[in-house]
């Protein structure tokens, strides 16, 4: 697909064609690549990849390393326990040192944390660019108007050796919100509602716009939520147009440009937006003030209701399909048609590149102040940074927090993908404000019920799935 | 990456829907630093018990099924963008896996590791899982010059897409690194004409 220039361009076009280098006929588009942000799970045989050619890092400095899926939550100060983690987050920082990388924030250092947390929060993710990491949430950073994607470890050596990659351009999708959300409902459950409608691959091979009062209207963390998801739809990528919010955000972080860069930066970041006669390959509508508050009952994020519905019946389940829901619900241990209000939980998790930043942990520490943690649930709240963490002492939330029987512990991936000790039992049901339902994405037989932060704190304050 | 050729297999069936990155490789087995071994953890949740003997209900564990192609339902490698998934794949032996639909990232990661995903049709899909279910020893032959796969139980072919550029690279074993490191004067040149954010 090539943009048609007798229609205006989409916002996707005009920074996808900025970054062409080249164009292989008949064959993907060189793309430049202007931030690469890097962990330690998904890069170190990139880096043995450069080793065996003899490559160095050609743009070093335009890429930023923090460790954050393999790490513990606890004790960081002190050495890893399981050798064969401390192996990678070793070889992870000898990658650094042998390559000279000069962005590199290790375990413990103030700038570390979950990499789609750590990038906007420093000022490294800027409307206009390209970014890319391996890591399929890196859809996150198109919150501030960029082409943001996962790629894999194959892809993440290219951008070390070459600053570019090479990719097919996807087609573009715009979803447009109307309307307002009704108070108590987060960005999250919007992002769930949108994929419970489209399913886990039904925006596959496309980039997808946001737009609309309802998206207009969300600050920068809850568009950040909500691109963030865009790869439970299969989407390559989503991306909403920089506004005054989002110069707003950036302006003043440590790797924002500044004084006269920033007024030449701003101006050209104005004219990013989606011309009026542009076409879409696709475009859907919702009405953002239907959306409730929402959970998932299945093993894929596309397995979403409201929190008040019954889960769906075999007969209301395409006949293709049936054997793979039911396959689903015997591992949840759910029925076809059973209500979850009420269901009793084990397990709260409140973190991850979804919902770990600040303002999730307001809404959770608005919702158990002066409550009690249930005495059925173990909750691990667990922040996105180090910043998030010095923010929520600062502004005693803490406190809130401890008085209601939580503790807040140091900042990773954690129980999204339960590589460290963070791994809820088989067996047992934890109500998540991470991205991915999976089986065992949370430890072998762990039942993971995707929400928001505030449908997250209702369940560990009542020990139930409970409206909040 | 070695070549790829036109390949004849009986193949392993898995008709489940949306499977996803973390069922090919849970995430506990991505703390290694090399690329080897990933094979022995295929599917581990649903081809181990907890004690680590084998799940004899699983079908990789089913010695009457065999082969070089996977053929999975649709939305195959949905989730993550781990490419120990491909390298899993691979590591096991497979070179093709077919389905009606393949997730991005994991179609990319694949094409990268020289393992074909091969796009059919549902119908073409749903009678090759008839055909393996009669006989479990019936085989498809993908061939990638021509781009045809053929069901060689009931003899019908379908083609399938792949871009002429990853199509030469899987023919030759080439990688886009080799390709990319070849257009560094372009990639200079664009660095030094581009007034994008730097």
């Amino acid at each position: 697909m090539t943009t048609n220039k007798q229609k205006g361009s989409t916002l996707f076009d005009k920074i996808w064609d900025a970054h062409v280098v080249s164009t292989i006929e008949n064959g993907p588009t060189q793309l430049y690549i202007d931030r690469h942000f890097c962990h330690e799970v998904t890069s170190p045989q990139a880096f043995n990849g450069l080793r065996a050619r003899g490559l160095k890092v050609f743009r070093p400095e335009k890429t930023t390393m923090t460790a954050d899926h393999n790490t513990p939550t606890i004790n960081q100060e002190l050495p890893v326990k399981d050798p064969v983690s401390r192996n990678q987050l070793d070889q992870f920082a000898k990658n650094a040192k042998d390559f000279n990388m000069p962005i590199f924030y290790p375990l413990g250092h103030e700038k570390n944390g979950v990499v789609h947390i750590i990038g906007p929060e420093n000022g490294f993710t800027q409307p206009g660019m390209t970014i890319v990491c391996g890591d399929s949430h890196t859809s996150t950073h198109g919150a501030f108007g960029t082409i943001a994607f996962g790629i894999g470890t194959s892809e993440v050596e290219m951008v070390l050796a070459t600053q570019c990659i090479l990719q097919a351009r996807p087609k573009t999708m715009r979803i447009t919100f109307n309307g307002k959300l009704k108070p108590g409902v987060t960005s999250k459950d919007l992002a769930l509602y949108m994929i419970s409608k489209l399913t886990t691959g039904g925006a596959t091979g496309y980039f997808v716009e946001y737009a609309g009062e309802a998206i207009r209207n969300m600050t920068m963390e809850e568009r950040m939520t909500v691109c963030n998801l865009s790869i439970e739809m299969g989407a390559r990528g989503g991306l909403i147009a920089p506004d005054e919010t989002t110069f707003n955000y950036v302006k003043g972080r440590e790797f924002a440009p500044k004084g006269e860069e920033w007024d030449k930066k701003l101006a050209y970041w104005k004219t990013l937006k989606t011309d009026d006669d542009a076409v879409f390959d696709i475009e859907l509508t919702f009405d953002a003030s239907e959306i409730e508050p929402m959970i998932t009952y299945g093993t894929n994020p596309g397995m979403g209701m409201r929190i008040s519905d019954s889960i769906p019946t075999l007969d209301e389940v395409d006949e293709a399909g049936r054997i793979s829901f039911q396959k689903s619900l015997d591992y949840m241990g759910f029925a076809p048609g059973e209500k979850l209000l009420g269901k009793s939980i084990d397990y709260v998790f409140l973190g991850s590149c979804t919902n770990g930043r600040i303002e999730d942990f307001r809404l959770f520490a608005n919702y158990v102040k002066g409550k009690k943690k249930a005495k059925n649930v173990t909750a691990w709240l667990v922040p996105g940074s180090w910043k998030v963490r010095k923010q929520i002492e600062e502004e005693g939330l803490d406190k809130v927090l401890e008085e209601a029987g939580f503790a807040i512990r140091q900042p990773g991936c954690s129980a999204c993908l339960a590589m460290n000790d963070d791994k809820v039992p088989a067996g047992k049901y934890a109500v998540s404000t991470s991205n991915r339902n999976f089986e065992g994405r949370q430890g072998p037989g762990a039942r993971t019920i995707l929400a928001g932060p505030l449908v997250a704190a209702a369940a560990a304050v009542n020990g139930k799935i409970t409206m909040p | 990456m070695e070549k790829f050729n036109t390949i004849t297999s009986s193949v392993v069936p898995l008709p489940i829907e949306n499977v996803d990155t973390d069922q090919i490789i849970p995430a506990r087995f991505l703390k290694a630093t090399d690329k080897e071994g990933f094979g022995d953890n295929l599917f581990a949740d649903w081809r181990y018990n907890k004690d680590q003997t084998p799940k004899t209900d699983f079908i990789l564990n089913n010695p009457n099924y065999t082969g070089e192609i996977l053929v999975a339902g649709k939305n195959f490698g949905s989730g993550s963008s781990r490419e120990h998934a491909a390298w899993a794949i691979a590591g096991y032996g497979f070179k093709v896996v077919v389905s009606s639909f393949f997730a991005d990232i994991f179609k990319n990661n694949a094409l990268n590791n020289g393992i074909l995903p091969v796009v059919v049709s549902p119908e073409f899909l749903a009678e090759i899982f008839a055909a393996v279910n009669e006989n479990p020893k019936a085989t498809l032959t993908v061939d990638l010059v021509n781009q045809t796969i053929t069901n060689n139980a009931n003899g019908k072919s379908e083609n399938f897409e792949i871009n002429a550029y990853k199509k030469d690279c899987l023919l030759n074993g080439f990688d886009d690194i080799d390709y990319l490191l070849s257009k560094k004067e372009l990639i200079e040149e664009f660095e030094r004409k581009s007034e994008l954010p730097k």
